[in-house]
């Protein structure tokens, strides 16, 4: 049915209705959510023994992976886009390759190599007296398996579009080139650092399957929030709902606050470094 | 004491081979079209591009040399470079932008912007000292830029088509106001144009670089009155022939014979401007004019009450006629024409 003139878009009916459907499926367990939850008590759920360790390792273990993320991710997201070397595309995939990975998997793929008699785990035991799995340290590394590609491909596609020639300037004024990197290449990828920053330290955040096969559910060692919900749906289901909900609450905060520079002007770069 | 470079470089589909000198004091013009290779030359220069084979010194420093593996890199040279589109750090104000060049060469933070702060008045932006380059005008970042790469000292100044960015209504007055600034730098000086203009202003010689090679060197005076290129000869708007001369007859490659009064023989270029060249319709049986050539009408060029004509043929030429002797000829393109001029009018030199 048409709006007459004023309507420039007019869409097809079946369109709309499918879209609408959609559109439900997203909202609708949200709704639930917020119906079910019990508002009275909700302060006292989140402070409560156990969730308040939860949500406290959540955000210390987060924070570690984010930090993590960025030591490590920006370096490697320099040598994507700028050194050419041969089987750059399959490094890439590789690298982010946890982004499309079923997280059990990951967990899996992180004990052989990690656990006390992984590839490398064994070594860490023997020589360094360091045990990953089932520890803080743990849950972690798991997170930052997951979370590290989200700041490598944004971070990549932002020093691909920096004009190289200002770095060139830095150079001809005697400036080394880690010296350009911290004073000029730094400065200029910072909004994309940030933004990258934040999406990984949401997915760490939400991590649930690398962890809990690497790290285990260990109650103030390695039980994150996820895990927590997971575990209270049976023994509590109205704190699962009140801890879901501060998951979906600081989600939905960062695609917000992120709106125009991931899902806005940078789109563009974005979707050319995921095709 | 000076700049020389002896170096050649593939790069792409350019292959680019040159040679060239700079005294102390002195300002070389890369003149030449677009992709001639002028601003790979000076990026070479520059150390952002090394080079496959030949020699670059700077004073008694050698730069770079493949044959030796000598390579020094950008920051290790005594070089300032003004980039075509400026290039400020955008995220610095003009004071630190100034400043950079000492602050990486490890000067104390102190000392580097009394530095900066001297430079920025001598450019005239005191009052831009602390704002963000993304608002100065066009003529005031390139004043930025400039102070920018002489803040370190540099025995070289490279510019990179410093004035292509401006518009064409600023660009006298930032082109008078660089002459300037460039007078006060006393090093050897390498500026990369397109623009005769600048190279006019600007230069104390011209190189012309033309599909990789430098084909000519001098004064710009020395280059237009003898061109040695397709280039300059379009620019000073004549004709120029190539071809080897026997017998008071210049031979192209192309087989093409023009006579020529006395000239020694050898390898030569031919001038031959377009008004003294006559255009008729029919062959003329006898004539003053030693030559004639036959050729098709290619365009014809208004401009005012003079009319380029351009002749395609065995000897492609360029004529120019008044407007009246065109509605006269009743000139079409396509149409046959014997252009003819006399051998006196020809000036002849070796290649």
């Amino acid at each position: 049915m048409s709006r007459g003139r004023g309507s420039r878009v007019r869409l097809p009916a079946p369109v709309l209705g499918l879209a609408v459907v959609a559109l439900l499926f997203f909202a609708l367990p949200l709704i639930g959510l917020l119906w079910r939850a019990p508002w009275s008590n909700a302060w006292g759920y989140l402070t409560e023994g156990d969730a308040r360790a939860a949500l406290r390792l959540s955000l210390i273990c987060s924070l570690w992976a984010t930090l993590l993320s960025v030591v490590f991710g920006v370096p490697l997201a320099w040598l994507l886009a700028r050194v050419e070397f041969p089987g750059r595309g399959a490094v890439r995939a590789l690298c982010t390759l946890s982004m499309v990975l079923p997280p059990v998997v990951g967990g899996v793929a992180l004990f052989f190599a990690l656990g006390r008699r992984g590839l490398v785990g064994q070594y860490l035991d023997r020589w360094f007296d360091v045990r990953l799995p089932f520890t803080t340290a743990g849950v972690v590394v798991a997170q930052t398996f997951v979370a590290m590609p989200f700041l490598i491909i944004t971070v990549e596609a932002a020093l691909r579009q920096l004009d190289q020639r200002v770095e060139d300037a830095s150079r001809t004024l005697g400036a080394s080139p880690w010296y350009t990197f911290r004073r000029v290449t730094l400065p200029a990828i910072r909004p994309a650092l940030v933004a990258g920053a934040v999406l990984a330290w949401a997915r760490a955040l939400g991590e649930f399957g690398a962890t809990i096969t690497f790290a285990g559910n260990f109650p103030g060692t390695t039980q994150t929030m996820p895990l927590a919900v997971y575990l209270a749906l049976e023994s509590n289901p109205e704190q699962a709902i009140v801890l879901a909900l501060l998951l979906i609450a600081i989600s939905f905060a960062v695609l917000v606050g992120l709106r125009d520079r991931w899902f806005g002007r940078s789109d563009r770069s974005s979707t050319t470094v995921l095709a | 004491m000076t700049l020389s470079a002896s170096l050649s470089l593939q790069l792409g589909t350019l292959d680019l081979q040159a040679d060239l000198e700079v005294e102390p004091g002195e300002l070389l013009a890369l003149l030449g079209p677009n992709g001639a290779g002028k601003s790979s030359l000076l990026r070479c220069l520059g150390g952002l591009e090394p080079i496959v084979a030949g020699r670059i010194v700077i004073d008694d420093l050698v730069v770079d040399e493949p044959s030796t593996d000598t390579f020094v890199e950008p920051e290790n040279r005594p070089i300032g470079f003004v980039f075509q589109n400026y290039l400020l750090f955008e995220n610095m104000t003009v004071l630190e932008n100034v400043a950079y060049g000492l602050r990486a060469r490890k000067t104390p933070k102190a000392d580097a912007r009394r530095t900066a702060r001297q430079w920025i008045e001598r450019v005239g932006l005191s009052e831009y000292a602390d704002q963000r380059p993304r608002s100065l005008s066009g003529g005031q970042a390139q004043r930025a830029a400039l102070a920018r790469a002489l803040a370190t000292n540099p025995r070289v100044l490279l510019l990179d088509e410093p004035l292509a960015a401006l518009d064409a209504g600023t660009r006298s007055s930032v082109r008078r106001d660089l002459r300037r600034h460039l007078a006060t730098f006393d090093g050897m000086r390498v500026l990369v144009t397109h623009d005769p203009v600048d190279a006019y202003a600007l230069a104390d010689r011209v190189a012309i670089l033309d599909a990789g090679r430098i084909v000519q060197v001098g004064t710009l005076a020395e280059v237009t009155a003898h061109p040695r290129s397709r280039y300059v000869a379009d620019l000073v708007g004549v004709n120029l022939v190539n071809g080897v001369v026997a017998d008071g007859v210049l031979t192209t490659e192309a087989g093409a014979h023009v006579v020529i009064a006395d000239a020694q023989p050898g390898p030569s270029f031919a001038v031959i401007r377009p008004p003294s060249i006559s255009l008729v319709r029919e062959k003329v049986a006898r004539s003053s004019a030693r030559n004639t050539w036959v050729g098709t009408i290619a365009e014809v060029d208004r401009l005012g009450d003079r009319v380029r004509v351009g002749i395609e043929g065995q000897l492609p030429l360029t004529a120019e006629i008044t407007a009246a002797a065109l509605d006269v000829l009743q000139l079409q393109p396509g149409d046959e024409i014997h252009a003819s001029v006399k051998a006196t009018d020809i000036e002849v030199y070796p290649a």
